[in-house]
């Protein structure tokens, strides 16, 4: 049991895969426009993650090893498939705005990344320990992003539906720049400057 | 032929892969330094767009459409783009030597580039014609080796600057990003 919170709490801050790991730009950047985006797509995440994770980790001595890509694509593809018709049927609305961000989980360096390099050698305890513990870590940060973007760039912040506050200056005249591609990249810039600084801090 | 042209530069201009879409970062913050890369990597990934955009064309209209099997089109996409690369990597090996050790290794890495997979899924949502599919993966590949050699002059600059040292390497090439896609917006007044 031990192992499996050391696995779990890995994923969350000391090797977070878009701070710390720098994987996975191209969805986090783009769906995190609104904090439901964010919502939708760590949902989605943390579904193709922990069954890739599960079911390579279960297969993992009878897949010869120099098909192991291939076949870790065809079993990513399977998850992505199901979320996306799971999406469709259910959240239209969210399904919509997310686009072809959701499929494109096929070819996220996170997803292949842990399977690759976890749960194709690791028992299946840890690797639904590692998943989750990565996917809570995408969240964390894809919610740091979208909340900056959301809250500056339409001077509120509303989570499905609910008015959560609305800025006093911002909320007349707000920054569209960052809910605007460019913004993402400033953002995104900013944090990762910040948690560098922390980091050279704390080893200091 | 103006409905072409308007595909081709919101694709390659407006739109561009990279800045507007965020489809293939990796190459963009990771290769860029050298134009020669650049430039080398730029090609590489339009040719296996343009190369995925007609065979997926054909897939799809003539297999997952008449069967009803559109669902289907990630894991057939996924299968057929990383089949390409490869069918790609042994021909080049055989007839050009040159250019094989040119791309080096980026050729299969592309598989695993979003703006490959992008480009087809866009084809299917837009549900563009084949010729259609062809001007938008060429303006999509045009643009991102556009970016990748704009970014590969700032790169080089870049290197010598004196930039704090929390931000050195990515979060300044993103600084980078957000001012090349800021231009890139002011683009979209053109159609």
């Amino acid at each position: 049991m031990n192992r499996f919170w050391k696995e779990f709490a890995k994923g969350i801050i000391i090797s977070n895969p878009l701070f710390i790991l720098a994987l996975g730009f191209c969805p986090a950047l783009a769906v995190s426009t609104s904090v439901d985006n964010a919502i939708g797509m760590s949902v989605g995440v943390l579904f193709v993650l922990l069954g890739s994770n599960l079911i390579v980790s279960a297969i993992r001595k009878a897949v010869p090893n120099i098909v192991r890509i291939p076949v870790f694509i065809v079993i990513i593809a399977t998850f992505v498939t199901v979320v996306n018709l799971i999406f469709h049927a259910y959240v239209p609305a969210l399904y919509e705005s997310l686009g072809i961000y959701l499929p494109l989980i096929v070819v996220n360096c996170i997803i292949l990344g842990r399977a690759e390099a976890f749960a194709s050698k690791n028992p299946v305890t840890s690797s639904i320990a590692d998943a989750l513990g990565v996917s809570i870590g995408f969240f964390l940060a894809l919610f740091i992003i979208s909340f900056l973007r959301e809250s500056l760039g339409t001077g509120s912040l509303s989570v499905f539906g609910v008015e959560l506050f609305t800025l006093p200056v911002l909320g007349e005249h707000p920054m569209t720049i960052f809910i605007l591609p460019p913004g993402a990249f400033l953002v995104m810039a900013l944090l990762l400057a910040l948690f560098r600084r922390i980091g050279v801090m704390k080893s200091e | 032929m103006s409905e072409l042209i308007s595909i081709f530069l919101s694709m390659a201009i407006i739109n561009n892969f990279i800045l507007a879409k965020f489809l293939g970062l990796c190459p963009f913050f990771g290769v860029s330094k050298k134009l020669g890369n650049a430039v080398s990597m730029g090609f590489a990934v339009t040719l296996v767009m343009l190369i995925a955009s007609i065979a997926t064309w054909f897939i799809n209209n003539y297999i997952l459409i008449p069967f009803g099997v559109e669902y289907m089109n990630i894991i057939m996409y996924i299968l057929v783009i990383a089949s390409l690369v490869q069918m790609i990597e042994l021909f080049i090996k055989r007839t050009n030597l040159t250019l094989y050790n040119a791309l080096g290794i980026y050729l299969p890495l592309i598989t695993t580039n979003c703006a490959v997979l992008g480009i087809t899924l866009i084809n299917a949502k837009e549900s563009y014609s084949l010729l259609e599919s062809v001007v938008a993966s060429l303006g999509g590949g045009i643009g991102f080796l556009f970016v990748l050699v704009i970014m590969s002059g700032i790169r080089e600059r870049l290197e010598i600057a004196d930039t704090p040292r929390a931000m050195r390497g990515l979060p300044v090439a993103m600084l980078v990003g957000m001012l090349l896609g800021l231009t890139f917006y002011g683009f979209g007044g053109m159609i």
